[in-house]
């Protein structure tokens, strides 16, 4: 417990802490005034009316489109299953200016909805909402797929034998052991939307804001330094809110469940109901994740001289382009070194706070502790990251222009994602096992080697996809301290399409169809890592 | 517990050995500045900083130093970055303080005053702080509606050339701009009206642009990528608006990014509606290495970089004997009367222009 707190200590609230003081404080007296007057103004009240409303609502959306997803994921077998749960987590990694383009392309004007029904979605609401569901799609899909797919489905068939419905056995048996889970990636889910800033931005066009917005207007372009900190507290408040919610739902909730291996519980859909479902959530991903993904290799394709590889060609050189001291292809292995870093970073960090949560039970103090862990989510990065530049610069830690800042910085919103995912299958194992082993002599360590981690290698290995990719599609925090011949891709296919031009145009296309296989690539690498010796328990 | 802590121990190093794996990768020393001692000068700038490898060689071949450049966001983060950590920068020279937020970084105190060798090169009309020399102008641009050629040839109409065109009911509902709080385009064209039609006249000027069906988008990328008909991007995702508020070398850079090369530009210049940006750069209060930076200063209005720079961040040079490349001459325009208003003038009522801008045009 001693290590993440100490890393959070020092990379995020000590930061945040500075950057929020600074504002309150102006010569030397503090402003609580302040506090009154940004929050009464109408403004910023419809602000925070409209992200609460979107996040709530984009989160509700998502569960129901993904849930469904989850439970065919976990439980069916069908061809190409793992390179299709690969695929639904790319648009994780992409950023949201080029995702804003894909759906301008399908919702927007001539889009196809147009084309076909003459509807236009582009600049309503309803733009945003389903860009936030094809971002984290994802979430729902592999937290709670990757549980679901280790129950023992003995268990309901046990309820059907003794006489229940197929309905009430589901809703006795899985649907309270999935809770934990679905609360997780709800909880996940709601913190990404609530601090959601290019998706609205584009989008929704200048009339939508949400509150990550204002704070990074505020902070970045106005340094309206004592606004940017009551903005930030109000979040803190909203956020936090949000978390007590979720720790009183789940605190009863996460119980020991009988655990087993993946392989055996998934199987061929049977009957034409299952088959109906399966046909319907694949066409679902087809038409939420594969289309706007295919639009983008489209255009990456789309050459003047008719469809071919001219763009990606041109990605091999530097030419007198002087945004890039290197060749933009080189941004690859940038990405891979930062991503390696992070994920590191993040599965240390959090696979240590989630032993220590689990090991001690819910005291009050381990219960916050779980909650401020949540908290880089819910923080617009700008307050940490301009929290960086005033607390990070003083030697031993003048880490303002080290390369080590972007890891770490990834590795905060990582972290998150470790502790939701591993946690309820944590909380899942049974303390007796460990005892038995403890009587027979093993040391804890080798207790937790031989009983845990069989039993959450899965869940380690999904939380280290999400680390992986969080820190593969970061943007904000890599471009504090990008350097020109160390661009990581999210970077490079910015800088590209900051410029006029048809080839720069491809490029970024191109390297945004890079990203997405470079993502898919490494995500189906990590399913692979999983070693054949997991027996039967 | 304990087990926690031996565990941590194991993973740490291999954290560790992860990290420096990472870092070996990297091909120069990835030490913070100032630990590397006196041959390394760091220029900090916006996104949008450009030079090409071998100009920058050409300045170590010169002087000695090796330039380190830190980038940190579009050009207002960028400031006020340094004005955060004013007295311990995070490098020697900044690069990107263009006219709209110059007093708030002279107010700000984050300049030592340098007067850079070579700077009678340099016309007097841009050296805006000429009395203390705290900044040194490097680079202009101007801000300017672009036309889609293609469109108004196809429609038989001729395309609009001043502030005063863009309000004809000819022109309804195709112009296309960014979103004064957010972008600098946007921004730079809304200063362009002040100008133009002063403190009262540029909210009437806007009601009617509103009322004409302009189009608000956040950012420039978007606007001129997806929105306007006349780009390349814009053709593929069938942009519908053939006026865009983007730069006066916007169309060189659509021929010299384009292959085949066309023999003229898809697109065309108003250049009525242009508002003048300079940039400039000035050497760090509490610089490490204040002999590197000033060299690179001097460096950075030389021939050799001034002539390097146009095609890097399509802008104009500064010095009166760098020479702009043929393709800005032959497909760009020549601006000669671009709107402009006072750096602190603009400090000054930014905010509530902006303000006032966003109830106008948004609402």
């Amino acid at each position: 417990m001693a290590l993440p707190a100490a890393f959070f200590a020092l990379f995020f609230a000590w930061p945040v802490a500075a950057i929020v003081g600074r504002g309150l404080k102006a010569d030397g007296v503090w402003q609580f005034a302040r506090l009154g007057e940004v929050v009464s103004d109408p403004d910023i009240a419809h602000v925070l009316w409209f992200t609460t409303w979107q996040a709530l609502a984009s989160t509700a959306l998502t569960l129901l489109i993904a849930l469904p997803g989850a439970y065919v994921f976990a439980r069916f077998d069908f061809p190409g299953k793992q390179l299709l749960r690969a695929i639904v987590t790319v648009p994780f990694v992409l950023p949201t200016v080029v995702v804003g383009t894909a759906f301008l392309a399908l919702l927007g004007r001539g889009g196809l909805l147009d084309q076909l029904w003459g509807v236009r979605l582009d600049t309503t609401v309803w733009a945003i909402l389903l860009a936030h569901v094809f971002f984290n799609y994802a979430v729902v899909v592999r937290t709670v797929g990757g549980l679901w797919s280790q129950l023992d489905p003995r268990q309901e068939e046990a309820a059907r034998v003794l006489g229940a419905s197929r309905l009430a056995a589901w809703r006795t048996i899985t649907l309270p052991a999935l809770g934990p889970a679905v609360a997780a990636a709800a909880l996940m889910v709601f913190l990404f939307t609530f601090t959601s800033f290019g998706v609205v931005q584009i989008l929704g066009g200048p009339t939508f804001s949400t509150l990550e917005v204002e704070i990074y207007r505020q902070t970045a372009e106005l340094l309206d330094l004592p606004t940017a900190a009551v903005l930030t507290i109000v979040q803190f408040a909203a956020v936090g809110l949000v978390l007590a919610v979720h720790a009183w739902t789940v605190r009863r909730r996460e119980t020991a469940l009988k655990l087993v291996d993946p392989a055996h519980t998934a199987r061929r859909p049977r009957g034409a109901g299952q088959w109906t479902l399966l046909a319907s959530v694949l066409a679902v991903v087809a038409l939420l994740i594969l289309l706007p993904v295919g639009v983008l290799i489209e255009r990456s394709l789309d050459t003047p001289d008719g469809y071919g590889l001219g763009y990606y060609r041109a990605l091999q050189d530097a030419g007198d382009n002087g945004s890039f001291l290197v060749p933009p292809i080189e941004a690859i292995g940038n990405s891979l070194q930062y991503a390696l870093a992070a994920t590191a970073i993040a599965l240390l960090i959090g696979a240590l706070a989630a032993a220590a949560l689990t090991r001690r039970g819910g005291g009050r103090l381990v219960r916050a502790f779980d909650a401020l862990l949540m908290l880089p989510l819910g923080v617009s990065a700008v307050t940490v990251g301009f929290g960086f530049l005033i607390t990070l610069d003083h030697p031993p830690l003048d880490l303002r222009t080290s390369w080590i800042l972007v890891p770490l910085a990834q590795a905060l919103v990582g972290v998150p994602f470790v502790v939701r995912i591993m946690l309820p299958v944590l909380r899942a194992v049974d303390g007796r096992l460990r005892e038995a082993a403890a009587v027979l002599g093993a040391s804890p360590l080798r207790a937790w080697r031989e009983v845990d981690l069989p039993l959450v290698r899965r869940a380690l290995l999904i939380a280290a996809g999400f680390a992986f990719a969080v820190s593969l599609g970061e943007f904000g925090a890599t471009v504090f301290i990008a350097r020109p011949d160390h661009p990581t891709l999210p970077v490079a296919v910015a800088r590209l399409l900051g410029r006029a031009g048809d080839l720069n145009y491809g490029q970024a296309m191109a390297l945004s169809t890079i990203l997405m296989v470079v993502c898919a690539v490494s995500l189906l690498v990590l399913e692979r890592l999983r070693t054949d010796h997991s027996g039967e328990f | 517990m304990r087990s926690t802590k031996r565990l941590a121990a194991g993973a740490l190093a291999a954290v560790l050995g992860v990290a420096t794996l990472a870092a070996c990768g990297g091909s120069d020393g990835k030490k913070a500045s100032g630990a590397t001692g006196d041959k390394t000068v760091t220029l900090v700038s916006h996104d949008s900083f450009a030079a090409s490898d071998a100009v920058l060689k050409a300045f170590t071949a010169q002087t000695g130093y090796t330039v380190k450049v830190l980038k940190s966001g579009d050009a207002g983060a960028a400031l006020n970055q340094e004005i955060l950590t004013k007295g311990s920068p995070r490098g020697d020279v900044f690069f990107g303080v263009d006219n709209t937020l110059l007093s708030r970084a002279l107010d700000n105190g984050i300049f030592t005053p340098y007067t850079a060798k070579g700077l009678d090169r340099v016309s007097a009309d841009v050296q805006l702080d000429r009395a203390k020399h705290r900044v040194t102008p490097i680079d202009t641009g101007d801000i300017c509606v672009n036309y889609d050629k293609k469109y108004f040839a196809d429609k038989k109409l001729s395309p609009p050339q001043s502030f005063d065109d863009l309000i004809k009911p000819e022109y309804k509902d195709l112009l296309v701009t960014e979103n004064v709080a957010t972008s600098s385009p946007g921004l730079g064209f809304m200063l362009g009206s002040v100008a133009k039609y002063g403190d009262e006249g540029w909210q009437d000027y806007w009601t009617k642009l509103k009322a004409n069906g302009v189009k608000v988008v956040d950012g420039w990328e978007q606007a001129y990528n997806t929105d306007f008909s006349g780009s390349a991007g814009g053709k593929k995702a069938k942009g519908d608006r053939p006026l865009v508020v983007s730069y006066a070398s916007s169309p060189p850079a659509e021929v010299i990014y384009a292959d085949p090369k066309p023999t003229e530009a898809p697109t065309g210049v108003a250049t009525g509606t242009c508002f003048r940006q300079t940039e400039f750069a000035g050497l760090l209060n509490g610089a490490k290495n204040e002999a590197g930076g000033k060299a690179l200063l001097d460096f950075l209005i030389s021939k050799k970089f001034q002539e390097d720079m146009p095609l890097q961040m399509f802008v104009d040079p500064v010095a009166k004997d760098a020479a702009v490349p043929a393709e800005f001459t032959k497909f760009g325009a020549k601006i000669t009367n671009s709107a402009s208003v006072a750096p602190d003038k603009i400090a000054k009522n930014r905010d509530q222009w902006v303000k006032t801008w966003s109830s106008l045009v948004l609402k």
